[in-house]
């Protein structure tokens, strides 16, 4: 076989894998959108802030050490104890649902009937705020996550692939993992959605927000929900962004990507969040391979936006999305 | 008491329309006009320049250029960053290819380049509406600060990658360059803001501007009586990117003189364009002001106050600034979703009643 192709599949395969990272942060930005047709552009932020908050729990940092210790003239860092990861994961998460329950209380209550786009940009206030909150409460250093997931190449793939095309393949053992996780994560929420009274409750609200109160469905206690189930995914998100590449605030922009593969996706679908986010994470990868020497590189920056706003042209609900329809 | 309209007369339909109904408003906008031009330019110095007036007057057109596109005709951009490096990369390669024109026409110039490729982004807006148009932008951003940083003929293969503004001056003033004089800075800035806002003011009160306003309440009603949705939509985007590009030519040529791409022109500074749009109040002139203000005085005085005068490092005030700023932003939305513009509309309602509002 050429080499030029088995190069290529690699880079197909590796995209793949990409992909899937993108896929998960973008599932927060469904959920979230069909519930309540909130735009949150602040999912990448949540990623981050839930990754941080598992890593200081996971190494017993003290929240705010840096800012007590500026006023207090303290020199504390670490309580001096390090927390089991199970434990640190669950902590982390019922801290993103303590965020969830604060953002339903003191933002989105008050902003009820506003216009969309008013609501969206309430969603950029709170990426602001948190981008501030995060490092203070956390410190703003590179933090090394590790929660014991397989790490370096995959061996069985690698010798495999040597053995069929005499090429080795280089494919990430994380990466496995983090497209394991996200079927599991997504039959999960299927299965959620589709069997238990609150999964019927929150289609419901996605499908109709009068009709579903009508019927007796609280719309806070479903808000709160799906925005910590959002939050949990950022979770998930995160550990597998952080162990890939470290935490850090800029995670957040590059998670800003998942918006472009919703666009691709549709906005209220689960299985367009997937593939978007597959076709986004293969294609920016093969283009960067195939045109990106040609005009100087690092085209990841910008292709996946630019091929969400060509795609927008032609098909403006997205792949998977509903038709929109507008009356006067 | 002395804030009122009782008295003031009003006998033809061109004095009813004026910007300033009210005479004491009329008197403070020559007061304050007179204050600027006049008064500030002998006092300057750099510190005052460089952390205040500079870019208080070059975010204020920035802002005037997005309030256009965004409060008046609907469309959320968050490419402000990307079309601001537009200008700056252009009023670059002119002043170094041209450096016999005057910089003010480069300036003009590059504007027009930027309201070019603002059109050109924003043909997808007859498509795409909302918070997909806003995402549609950021592509915007993205490529146009990768193209900057990529493609070396537009920092003319600089070593550093960083483009430097040459000396140039304005009647044998010099305005650019490392040997500015302060209160030059701060007249050539001046004056394109006050041209700018005159500019937007007019533009946005007249048929222009209703046609915005319409596409921005209901597009396919503005269609229906008679809005062409196409004309209007692609003369908010040249115009806004026109004053986004200019800004972005002052910002670079006379505040920064020196600039990369990413660093100086990123997605933070679409926000922070945005977020003054949003403070000071969506679709107003005064607006505009108040907000660019706003966003550079809180970060002076925050930093002063924390680091200046209590020591504390920074990072924290830094930290703290996004957070206030976020917050602010969200309480905003929800208690005066129009801003401080709304505010001060209020204050004045208020001040018109005073002392007996009965």
């Amino acid at each position: 076989m050429p080499e030029q192709l088995l190069f290529a599949m690699e880079v197909t395969l590796n995209g793949l894998m990409a992909g899937v990272l993108y896929a998960l942060v973008a599932l927060g930005f469904v959920l979230i959108f069909k519930a309540s047709g909130i735009f949150n552009f602040a999912q990448g932020m949540l990623v981050v802030f839930a990754a941080m908050t598992l890593v200081g729990v996971q190494t017993g940092q003290i929240p705010f050490a840096h800012l007590i210790n500026t006023i207090f003239g303290t020199k504390i860092h670490h309580f001096g104890w390090t927390v089991p990861t199970i434990l640190a994961i669950i902590v982390a998460g019922a801290a993103m649902v303590f965020v969830a329950w604060i953002i339903e209380k003191y933002i989105l209550q008050h902003l009820i009937g506003q216009p969309d786009i008013i609501l969206f940009m309430a969603t950029i206030g709170m990426w602001y705020f948190m981008h501030g909150f995060a490092p203070l409460m956390w410190g703003s250093e590179v933090m090394k996550l590790d929660v014991g997931l397989a790490q370096g190449i995959n061996e069985t793939i690698d010798t495999t692939t040597y053995n069929w095309f005499g090429y080795g393949f280089f494919i990430d053992n994380l990466d496995i993992v983090a497209a394991i996780v996200a079927a599991l994560l997504v039959t999960a929420l299927v299965l959620f959605s589709q069997y238990t009274k609150q999964g019927r409750a929150l289609r419901a609200v996605a499908d109709d927000h009068s009709a579903a109160l009508s019927v007796g469905i609280s719309l806070r206690f479903i808000w709160v929900l799906v925005w910590s189930i959002a939050g949990f995914v950022a979770l998930v998100a995160g550990i597998m962004w952080g162990s890939k590449s470290g935490v850090q605030i800029s995670l957040a922009e590059v998670a800003l990507k998942a918006l472009p593969v919703l666009m691709l996706g549709g906005f209220t679908s689960i299985p367009g969040a997937i593939i978007g986010g597959l076709i986004i994470g293969v294609g920016e990868q093969l283009f960067e391979f195939a045109i990106g020497p040609l005009v100087g590189g690092a085209t990841q920056a910008w292709f996946a936006y630019v091929l969400a706003l060509v795609f927008l042209i032609f098909r403006p609900q997205g792949l998977f999305g509903e038709k929109i329809i507008e009356r006067v | 008491m002395f804030y009122r309209e009782a008295g003031d007369f009003k006998t033809s339909y061109r004095d009813d329309n004026q910007t300033f109904p009210i005479r004491l408003d009329r008197a403070g906008y020559w007061i304050v006009l007179f204050v600027a031009f006049c008064v500030i330019p002998f006092f300057v110095n750099d510190y005052w320049v460089n952390s205040i007036f500079a870019p208080f007057f070059i975010y204020a057109i920035a802002a005037l250029g997005l309030n256009i596109l965004t409060g008046y005709a609907g469309q959320v951009s968050l490419g402000t960053g990307g079309f601001m490096a537009v200008g700056a990369y252009s009023v670059y390669k002119l002043m170094v290819a041209f450096p016999d024109i005057n910089i003010v026409f480069h300036v003009l110039i590059a504007g027009g380049i930027t309201a070019a490729v603002g059109v050109a982004f924003g043909l997808p807006s007859l498509r795409i509406k909302g918070f997909y148009l806003a995402v549609a932008t950021l592509a915007a951003q993205f490529f146009l600060v990768w193209l900057f940083n990529k493609v070396a003929w537009f920092y003319n293969y600089s070593a550093s990658g960083q483009i430097n503004a040459p000396e140039r001056s304005v009647l044998g003033v010099v305005v650019t360059g490392p040997n500015t004089e302060a209160w030059a800075k701060y007249m050539i800035c001046l004056v394109f803001l006050v041209v700018l806002a005159w500019v937007a003011r007019n533009l946005t009160r007249g048929m222009t501007g209703r046609k915005w306003m319409g596409i921005r309440d209901m597009d396919i009603a503005a269609e229906i009586i008679g809005v062409n949705p196409l004309m209007a939509k692609m003369s908010a985007f040249a115009v806004s990117s026109f004053f986004v590009g200019v800004a972005g030519a002052l910002f670079f040529a006379v505040y920064l003189g020196a600039a990369e791409a990413g660093e100086s022109f990123g997605i933070t500074k679409s926000f922070l364009v945005l977020f003054m749009i949003i403070i000071g109040g969506l679709g107003s002139i005064f607006g505009s002001f108040a907000g660019a203000a706003f966003m550079v005085l809180m970060p002076v005085i925050l930093k002063n106050l924390l680091v200046g005068t209590m020591g504390w490092p920074t990072e924290i005030a830094a930290e703290l600034e996004f957070i206030i700023v976020g917050g602010l932003i969200v309480i905003f939305l929800i208690l005066e979703p129009h801003g401080l513009a709304q505010l001060w509309r209020l204050t004045k309602e208020k001040l018109r009643l005073w002392p007996f509002p009965h």
